[in-house]
């Protein structure tokens, strides 16, 4: 008989209890986070240093050695290089990542020698049309000059595209 | 009702030419269905919103925010999603019993509205049997639910059929217990007779009558939250073990059926609760006087808002009990109503009983002391809850809003 109506006491304290400590979470700000209506901070800040988002190829310093394509383990960056006839230099004709395909393993930017290849921290990019994911940074019927590290000598490179540290 | 029944027919030209039978029967019809399309449905529409919120926040999360300003439209959203679903009745179904179960079970939650009051004249029947009336229309829900898990030939619906009968036969002797305390003390059945015994103040009111009403209100709420088939009472259809009990093999509209007799029957439990407990719609009567001077409808509003603002706090208890407690065991719930409630609810009736018979005209210290140590209760709660968040050291967000 006394373990009855302990029984009643304990289960009405605990729910009396309980059911304050659920009214506490009502006086508390939610955790979640309304992304992408309400953000606090601007986003880029709340991403970790090292975040991998989208790949970018700064084309001012890409030496088109394809050292990228190459280490891609699933062929997701496309380069097409040309000689000109007249000037017998190595033109850029097109520069191809595919980012619906990029599984974001970052061995592209290892070997770059001038980190060219870089992630940034954008990646928000839904679309209907999975072609808008192709990065194209030749842009199309153009070509680019590939990037020559100056000589140490610095006698025959004295061009306006110069690195600044160099 | 009666009244502004027969206000309406004085607007009537030569209504002794008119079969009065009708025209009283028609306008009824006509209040029960303004009262479902204005009141009902929009209610439990807006309270499937409002849990969702509540639940959000008490699990820090912030809830629908997407449809409409705060995600308010959400419930409509979701009712014209169910409605646009594909009506699927399985083959090995039984068809007829199948189609019907949504519809008993409509009809048993809705006609207990026809004895609601909302205020001393908006009422659809002041039957002289009201509470009566409310008790036995709302078993046709069972036969409902026992008919859905029987014709949908599906294990899971079967087992949520049989647990709900189960459940809400046995918990209707705790709740009948808890209701004839409240008859005994009123001399009446009917819901207005019950609200018209009590008063506008809390010391008047027949939770606060004698030291026994506060157990038998507690020992019918739980068992209106069990035959409401509501956590901690839903073993019926408990998701962790039943899909969705008997409600599994339903889609489109009637699963709304469904859901709209759930969310509806929150706002019945707090109705009939608010009715017998709390003093109904009573207002006091210097407001009433002063409220009947200004306008014909004032008072009828004031009491409106008094019986609606009652029955919120407990369809926020409700809510607040559903995020608050797990779900019972079949045999924990059985034990808790033929262990505890129905001898607790037979001891309460007895001392009402004693108490009528040893002080007929009541004892106002006690109803003062009564008073009293439910505001201790609830301060001592709150300081809990002070104490919680201090405890945590969050800092205090009050703003509802997303």
């Amino acid at each position: 008989m006394g373990s009855y109506f302990k029984n009643i006491f304990e289960s009405a304290t605990s729910i009396f209890e309980g059911m304050s400590i659920t009214f506490s979470h009502l006086l508390r700000k939610p955790v979640t986070i309304q992304y992408p209506d309400k953000i606090a901070r601007p986003l880029a800040e709340t991403l970790p240093d090292r975040f991998r988002g989208f790949l970018k190829v700064d084309m001012e310093i890409c030496t088109a050695c394809l050292a990228c394509m190459t280490d891609c383990p699933i062929d997701c960056i496309k380069i097409v290089t040309k000689k000109d006839e007249t000037s017998k230099e190595r033109l850029l004709f097109q520069f191809d990542i595919d980012m619906a395909k990029c599984m974001f393993c970052g061995l592209c930017t290892e070997p770059c020698p001038t980190g060219a290849i870089h992630f940034t921290r954008e990646f928000e990019r839904a679309t209907e049309n999975i072609e808008d994911l192709v990065f194209k940074f030749v842009p199309e019927g153009q070509m680019i000059l590939p990037y020559k590290a100056p000589k140490k000598e610095s006698a025959s490179g004295a061009e306006a595209e110069e690195p600044e540290e160099a | 009702m009666q009244q502004f029944a027969d206000w309406l027919i004085t607007k009537i030209p030569h209504p002794e030419s008119l079969p009065m039978e009708f025209l009283y029967a028609g306008i009824q019809v006509a209040f029960a269905l303004l009262v479902l399309m204005l009141f009902v449905a929009p209610f439990a529409g807006i309270v499937s919103f409002i849990e969702r919120r509540i639940a959000a926040r008490m699990m820090d999360r912030v809830g629908p925010n997407r449809v409409g300003p705060q995600g308010f439209f959400q419930w409509i959203a979701d009712g014209i999603k169910s409605l646009l679903k594909e009506d699927i009745i399985p083959t090995a179904a039984d068809s007829i019993l199948f189609r019907l179960a949504p519809y008993l079970i409509f009809a048993g939650m809705f006609a207990a509205f026809v004895s609601i009051p909302f205020s001393s004249g908006l009422i659809i029947s002041d039957l002289n049997v009201g509470i009566f009336f409310i008790l036995a229309i709302t078993s046709i829900v069972v036969i409902g639910i026992l008919m859905s898990g029987w014709a949908s030939n599906n294990k899971y619906s079967l087992l949520g059929g049989m647990r709900s009968a189960a459940q809400i036969v046995s918990y209707e002797i705790p709740a009948g217990l808890a209701i004839l305390a409240v008859i005994f003390l009123a001399g009446s059945l009917s819901m207005q007779e019950i609200i018209k015994a009590q008063g506008a103040y809390p010391w008047q009111w027949f939770l606060f009558d004698n030291p026994f009403m506060p157990i038998a209100f507690i020992s019918l709420f739980i068992a209106s939250l069990a035959e409401g088939n509501r956590t901690p009472f839903d073993i019926p259809e408990a998701e962790s073990e039943l899909v969705s009990g008997y409600s599994t093999e339903y889609s489109g509209m009637r699963f709304v059926f469904f859901y709209f007799e759930e969310w509806a029957n929150i706002y019945l439990i707090a109705a009939v609760g608010t009715t017998l407990f709390l003093g109904g719609w009573q207002i006091p009567p210097a407001v009433r006087t002063w409220a009947a001077g200004v306008s014909f409808a004032l008072p009828h509003l004031l009491e409106f808002a008094t019986f609606f603002l009652k029955a919120a706090v407990i369809v926020f208890i409700v809510i607040w009990i559903r995020w608050t407690l797990p779900r019972l065991r079949v045999d924990q719930l059985m034990a808790l109503c033929w262990k505890y409630l129905t001898p607790i609810g037979f001891a309460a009736t007895l001392g009402v009983a004693s108490w009528m018979v040893l002080f007929p005209q009541g004892l106002p210290m006690v109803r003062y002391l009564l008073v009293a140590g439910a505001l201790g209760v609830i301060l001592y709660f709150f300081y809990r809850v002070f104490y919680q968040v201090w405890y945590t050291k969050q800092p205090i967000h009050l703003n509802p809003f997303v």
